[in-house]
């Protein structure tokens, strides 16, 4: 898609100022996105009007096509948005798993009727996604799920039980992976799609160690797939997984670019370590550790540019991808650990008035965080992806 | 492991199997989710007592059984690797510690008995700020009729909810950051003026903030001389962080075992995880990793109770090692065992929030190897 249709960015930056200072609401400038909190309460009527003003321009999606509900926008159109956005203190409130994996593999590998059926409701933030992917038995090793979906002619009956399944409890339908033959590992299995509403379905939240239960243990007994939304062929979805799974761990990596919000180690050092005469963070030990971080931080920052500029043409994430979510979620993590031990005692509070906010904020960050380097594939998935399919090393993996 | 003597080995035995049977990682989690303030279970500690423990490095005449820093420090490993929460640390050793080193004879008469039999538990109120800086004492202790006054606030004080006497560090001249001019105190905690707020910390252990607003002591409050309480302190100190080392000793093994055990029965793949040789090198790095730390715990417990003057060295030593294998090893234990590794009903969290709790209390990593560095004169 050509940026602006050659047309000026700065009359296109116009617009949007001037849509963006009409339509958001004042009251919530500043406001943390709701999108973004994990115990989900009833949106306000401010939050509902300003998700569904941006959600009917596209602008939630904006390079997503405009005839399946998104902006049609180019990348630097989408660039200056969200620029405008932050300028005026707004969140983008259309998310979530829909938007992040499902729509830009929907896209790929959907049929026209099923990419004009549900990706309108993802680009107005009408309807929520989970994933069911993961099983108990099936972590890491993903094609050893065994949730089984019985052909019943027009329809799919699904039996099993996935976990891990982030924000279940809140979605309103799942995308996910089932076996449709059992005499095959990897080509046994489909990918569908299906309502969360419907009886059979069982949600029970898991509590996690920061001490919120974004995800659950789910269980499927007799819930029904239509035929029209099995996604790509039968017993072919396993590499729309996979597709999938690079547009998650695309999202996850971008945790390392920027926009993990907070302050900068170096304020926060400041603040809580102090300086010596010369201005420097008046511990040396902590302060070289802290210059590491920022040069990983940058190196990081620096190839994500160059991975962009040299994709350019190339459509969404690859091989590379692996790289950048190792690279990303280890960053992010240290810079999690970094910010406790540089709050110090304060950075070890789990409730109540004697921490700041921001304190207690950073505990239960650095205790999620932990989680980066798990889903997606873990750390060592990825390390194994970079070993095997960019560096051409063996697998002596029993992966059938 | 050190060689140990008889008396120390029935120590151990005895710690061993009283954590495992009555103080398993399921009691932790129960004192957790009752919210007990104290963040410790008065009855456990009180078997605890009965069984001498908070009496082992006082002297007999106190009523202890004075076997020492490395025998404590057997029981705080097995306690460790349960995750027991106790006041052990901060009166059985911190408080006893600064009484036997600091205290008059009347003073010790009056406190050691009553600490070693757990009725009294003792505290230290060290700290002032968000890190720990012994020598940064602004809270006054200014000259009264009666003796002194004191005023200021101690905050992070290990078991100060629990304590009923408290060891105060307090400026009687110079500046924050003298160490000359600090001096102990002895002060009850009922004492007029000092009020007390619980800090609720991820690792669910007991602490406070404390505020001591013109509190009147007597001048036979004051614990060791007036203007050097800062050798007795950092004797003090030194002891706590030894002790504190050996409990973070156990819990890391356990850490390490309960993680090497998932290795051996977790399937992915088709073969279990521990045969991926990504995950072996990582666990053989661990265990060497804590045999050194062992080496280096037990070697800072031997050199107080051989009363060396290494001790201040191999404690920081001790305390910095220790407190780098311990925060490797609850990171690994989480990331070796996946999303159940993540969950609330998983041990690994606690293994987690009890590292970072125990690497910041009486000095992280950068503090003591900052201090092993300026020690050796560089
Ligand atoms: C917060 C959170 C949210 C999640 N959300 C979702 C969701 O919405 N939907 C969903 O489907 N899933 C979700 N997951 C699940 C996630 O994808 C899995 O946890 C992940 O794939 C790992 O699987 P596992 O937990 O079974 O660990 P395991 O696969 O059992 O792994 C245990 C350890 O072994 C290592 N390991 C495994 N295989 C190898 C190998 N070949 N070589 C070297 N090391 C190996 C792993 O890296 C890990 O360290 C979520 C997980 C978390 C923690
Ligand atoms: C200074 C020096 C002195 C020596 N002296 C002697 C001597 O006196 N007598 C003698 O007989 N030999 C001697 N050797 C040889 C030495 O024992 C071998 O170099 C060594 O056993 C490694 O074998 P290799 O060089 O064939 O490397 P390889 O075995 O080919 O190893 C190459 C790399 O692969 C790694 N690797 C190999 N297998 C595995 C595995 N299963 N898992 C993970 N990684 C693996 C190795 O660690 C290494 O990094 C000496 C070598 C050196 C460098």
């Amino acid at each position: 898609m050509a940026d602006f249709g050659g047309g000026d960015p700065e009359a296109f930056r116009k617009e949007v100022r001037e849509w963006v200072d009409a339509n958001f609401p004042a009251e919530l400038k500043s406001r943390p996105n709701p999108m973004m909190r994990e115990e989900r309460a009833e949106p306000s009527e401010a939050q509902e009007a300003w998700r569904k003003a941006v959600g009917s321009k596209g602008w939630g999606t904006p390079t997503w096509p405009s005839q399946y509900g998104g902006g049609g926008l180019g990348t630097a159109e989408a660039r200056i948005i969200q620029q405008e956005f932050g300028r005026a203190g707004a969140y983008n409130p259309i998310g979530g798993m829909g938007v992040m994996m499902f729509g830009p593999t929907l896209l790929e590998y959907g049929t026209e009727d099923q990419k004009l059926e549900h990706m309108p409701l993802i680009c107005r933030g009408d309807v929520q996604w989970c994933q069911g992917f993961s099983e108990p038995g099936a972590g890491s090793d993903l094609a050893a799920l065994q949730t089984r979906a019985e052909d019943k002619g027009d329809h799919f009956l699904i039996n099993g039980q996935k976990i891990w399944t982030s924000g279940a409890q809140y979605a309103d339908w799942c995308f996910c992976l089932v076996r449709t033959d059992t005499s095959k590992k990897h080509e046994g299995i489909s990918f569908v799609l299906f309502s969360m509403h419907q009886p059979g379905v069982e949600v029970r939240p898991i509590k996690l160690i920061a001490g919120n239960s974004p995800f659950c243990e789910t269980f499927f007994t007799d819930v029904l797939a239509e035929k029209k939304n099995l996604v790509g062929p039968l017993n072919g979805g396993w590499s729309i997984a996979k597709r999938l799974l690079q547009h998650e761990r695309g999202g996850l990596s971008g945790a390392g670019g920027g926009g993990m919000g907070g302050r900068s180690l170096v304020d926060l050092a400041r603040e809580y370590v102090g300086v010596d005469a010369q201005g420097r963070i008046a511990d040396p030990d902590l302060r070289t550790r802290v210059v590491h971080h920022e040069i990983e931080g940058r190196s990081f920052q620096q190839t994500a540019v160059r991975v962009m500029l040299e994709s350019k043409g190339n459509s969404g994430p690859s091989a590379a991808t692996s790289i950048m979510k190792n690279a990303g979620t280890s960053w992010m993590q240290l810079r999690q650990e970094l910010t406790l031990e540089i709050m110090g005692h304060q950075g070890l509070g789990w409730e109540g008035d004697t921490f700041k906010p921001e304190e207690l904020g950073a505990v239960r960050g650095w205790l999620g965080g932990k989680a980066f380097t798990i889903y997606g594939g873990s750390q060592e998935v990825q390390s194994n992806i970079i070993s095997k399919r960019i560096l051409g090393l063996p697998d002596l993996t029993q992966n059938n | 492991m050190a060689v140990l003597n008889e008396e120390q080995s029935m120590l151990r035995d005895a710690a061993k199997s009283w954590t495992q049977e009555k103080s398993p990682v399921t009691a932790f989690r129960k004192m957790r989710d009752s919210g007990i303030e104290i963040g410790y279970d008065g009855k456990a500690w009180n078997e605890m007592a009965e069984m001498g423990w908070a009496g082992v490095i006082i002297p007999e005449e106190y009523g202890g059984s004075a076997f020492g820093y490395l025998s404590i420090g057997l029981i705080l490993e097995e306690m460790g690797r349960t995750l027991t929460a106790s006041p052990l640390i901060a009166s059985g050793v911190g408080a006893a510690s600064a009484l036997v080193l600091g205290g008059s004879d009347t003073q010790k008469s009056e406190w050691l008995p009553k600490i070693a039999d757990g009725s009294v538990v003792g505290a230290l109120a060290v700290d002032e700020g968000a890190h720990h800086a012994p020598e940064k004492v602004a809270l006054a202790a200014t000259k009264s009729d009666a003796g002194y006054s004191l005023s200021g606030t101690k905050s992070f004080v290990i078991e100060g909810l629990a304590a009923s006497l408290l060891v105060v560090s307090a400026r009687t001249s110079g500046q924050p950051g003298d160490k000359d001019g600090i001096t102990l105190f002895l002060v009850p905690a009922d004492a007029k003026g000092v009020s007390r707020k619980r800090l609720a910390l991820a690792d669910s252990r007991g602490a406070a903030n404390i505020t001591f607003d013109k509190v009147e002591v007597g001048a036979d409050a004051v614990l060791g001389a007036v203007d050097k309480g800062w050798d007795v302190l950092e004797k003090t100190l030194d002891r706590v962080r030894a002790a504190l080392a050996a409990e973070m000793l156990g819990a890391a093994n356990q850490a390490f075992e309960t993680t090497l055990d998932y290795l051996k029965v977790r399937v992915q793949f088709g073969q279990v995880i521990g045969s991926f040789q990504a995950l072996q090198h990582r666990a053989a790095k661990m265990f060497t990793d804590l045999e050194l730390a062992r080496s280096a715990v037990e070697a800072a417990l031997q050199a107080i109770d051989a009363d060396s003057p290494d001790v201040p060295e191999l404690v920081s030593l001790s305390k910095a090692k220790m407190g780098d294998v311990f925060h490797l090893v609850s990171n690994e234990m989480v990331q070796m065992h996946g999303g159940i590794g993540m969950t609330d009903a998983h041990d690994a969290g606690f293994y987690l929030k009890r590292a970072r709790a125990a690497e910041a209390a009486f000095g992280s990593q950068s503090y003591h190897r900052d201090r092993y560095a300026r020690i050796n004169g560089y």
